[in-house]
């Protein structure tokens, strides 16, 4: 029972906040002091100015189709809702014409899924890991010294750590390819090869700058804990101290940090958004930026929904993977 | 003072010495700092220009100055609204419970689920990197309520079952009393640690979205400092004063932030009620 009336909260809170999210996409827009259709019409213009009054009113119709813009304001969003959720369509790309926006998307997508998902991972457990034996051994000198250094990685922002990686291995000690090169297509071990080495950099500083805050939030988790009269009592007993480690403190300290995984999904996606932007990374980052660099609107609206929808989904999936660790919330 | 642990002195004089930088210095230098073509490019840091200029003919210095002292009030702005916000929805949250509690809750874990920057980056490209400062703060702000909301909720939440407070409210207290005598000294200090982290995270995201160029490109802000030397190949031209400088204050001005932040709280938990 307990169960289930987590997962249907855990299900009406996914499904609200891509509601939100989409209203938020779609009302934006509108409350712009410039029309964005008529803006982009006029760039457009002076960019070719051998363009015909017919075509033009043509490209503002199709616009306004794309941006839900006819008929009053409830009918659009309606319509936008209705055709975002049930045909996933996004129109086509207005820079690649007539590339529909969701294939460009599908191929961003596992890029960004497996540059983030891998990067995260590597962090979340070398990160609580490190934040474990930190906080039991806490009088340690190496605890302090690693206390030190995560409290000074930790607030650094994701860019700060691209941009240093960027200046120390690829200008001053050029190991590093300058911008990421992932010209590849199929699957062979050269290929695999190029990838890897190519997303180094983008995961290390991913991985750089979520580990901090493991750490942190790690040691101090497991710090009281260990300061709890059930592990003293452990020890009394004559435990092994690798069975206090795992048995008493362990799945009292792991808890919390899985529903802070869940929470940082966002935050963790920002970062992972600018690293791509910055690193030239063929994930959804880049595409967002090449939609706002090429005034794509199509491709901009399409690939920010994707992200909220992405990170939705895997804030949700964190969420659900809780009953399994939590034998509270499974039982009862 | 005398109580003050060493994080919190640490973090205090480095923020202290970056709000001189901010506030103070600015007042002794006349002139638009971010105007183009100033003065001679390129030059190597001298008495006149501590930092030199940069390529496009600013001087480093104070450009760094005002960019500080702009990041600060972003941070500050933020920071005052969204730390406002939360802790008034939460405090209510958590002592009416019921229909308030769920939609507030509801309405705040959507906000921490959704990320902000895409939303930002969708403002920045409709306004075309002109966005002004105060439109990029206003949806820092939507962003960032919902944490002081519900962790001053769930405090809330097991402050509400206490004795004294039960003491309170029969001896004729009123809610709003409650409120504001019994409970509120609880929240204080983890408000002013929340505090003090919105500052961080809202400067942090303003700079993000200008180091891509999407925020306030013609204000002077550390992102903004960091955008405009990238688009000048700042790196290539191993022109390290022009781009380090932003990147070394951040990072400076971060580590102070959140040292200030967790002495605090060290501070706050050992003389509680004192």
């Amino acid at each position: 029972m307990k169960f289930l009336k987590f997962l249907g909260s855990r299900l009406v809170t996914y499904v609200f906040t891509i509601l939100v999210g989409m209203t938020i996409v779609f009302f934006i827009p509108r409350f712009m002091p410039s029309d964005p259709v008529e803006s982009m019409l006029g760039q457009m213009m002076s960019k070719s100015s051998s363009m015909d009054p017919a075509s033009v009113d043509a490209m503002r119709q199709t616009l306004n189709e794309n941006f839900g813009l006819n008929g009053s304001l409830g009918e659009q969003y309606i319509g936008y809702m209705g055709r975002v959720i049930f045909t996933r369509d996004f129109g086509p790309s207005l820079t690649m014409y007539p590339v529909p926006v969701k294939d460009l998307i599908a191929t961003s997508l596992p890029w960004t899924i497996g540059l983030l998902g891998i990067s995260t991972v590597i962090s979340w457990i070398i990160g609580n890991a490190i934040g474990l034996l930190a906080g039991i051994k806490k009088d340690k000198v190496y605890s302090k010294v690693l206390e030190g250094i995560s409290i000074c990685i930790y607030p650094i922002p994701y860019y700060i750590f691209a941009l240093t990686l960027i200046m120390l291995f690829a200008y001053i000690i050029p190991i590093f390819p300058l911008s990421a090169n992932f010209n590849v297509s199929g699957f062979s071990w050269e290929n695999l090869k190029t990838i890897v080495w190519n997303s180094i950099l983008p995961a290390l500083s991913l991985i750089l700058t979520g580990t901090g805050w493991w750490v942190i939030s790690m040691m101090s988790l497991s710090r009281n804990t260990n300061e709890e009269d059930f592990v003293s009592f452990a020890r009394i007993k004559g435990l092994k101290e690798r069975r206090v480690i795992s048995g008493y403190i362990l799945p009292n300290t792991i808890l919390p940090q899985i529903t802070m995984l869940a929470l940082q999904m966002g935050t963790i996606f920002n970062g992972a958004l600018i690293t791509e932007i910055l690193f030239n990374y063929p994930g959804i980052g880049s595409l967002i930026y090449r939609g706002v660099l090429q005034a794509d609107y199509n491709l901009i609206m399409g690939t920010i929904t994707i992200s909220i929808f992405a990170v939705a989904t895997a804030t949700l999936v964190v969420d659900l993977i809780y009953p399994f660790i939590d034998p509270r919330v499974r039982y009862n | 003072m005398k109580y003050w642990n060493f994080r919190l002195r640490l973090g205090l004089s480095i923020l202290f010495f970056f709000l001189i930088i901010g506030f103070i210095f600015p007042l002794f230098h006349s002139g638009n700092v971010t105007e183009w073509n100033s003065y001679p490019s390129d030059l190597l840091p001298s008495s006149e220009h501590f930092l030199g200029t940069n390529s496009i003919g600013q001087d480093i210095f104070w450009l760094l100055c005002s960019s500080i002292r702009n990041s600060f009030l972003i941070g500050l702005f933020v920071a005052i609204l969204a730390t406002m916000i939360g802790v008034l929805l939460g405090l209510n949250a958590g002592l009416k419970g019921g229909a308030v509690d769920r939609v507030v809750m509801l309405i705040a874990d959507t906000f921490i689920v959704i990320p902000s920057l895409p939303i930002l980056i969708l403002l920045g490209s409709l306004t075309k990197g002109s966005a002004s400062l105060f439109l990029v703060g206003g949806v820092l702000v939507v962003f960032n309520w919902p944490w002081p909301a519900r962790q001053v909720r769930s405090m809330c939440l097991t402050l509400r079952e206490r004795d004294y407070i039960s003491t309170a409210r029969f001896s004729g207290e009123s809610t709003f009393g409650i409120l504001v005598k019994e409970i509120f000294p609880f929240v204080k200090d983890w408000s002013l640690g929340n505090f003090i982290n919105t500052i961080l995270v809202a400067i942090a995201s303003e700079s993000s979205l200008a180091v891509i160029g999407m925020s306030s490109n013609s204000n002077a802000t550390l992102g903004t400092m960091i955008y405009w030397a990238n688009q000048h190949q700042a790196m290539l031209a191993e022109k390290w004063l022009w781009i380090g400088a932003p990147v070394v204050s951040i990072c400076l001005i971060f580590i102070g932030l959140f040292l200030f932040m967790t002495g605090q709280q060290q501070y706050s938990a050992l003389r509680r009620g004192k």
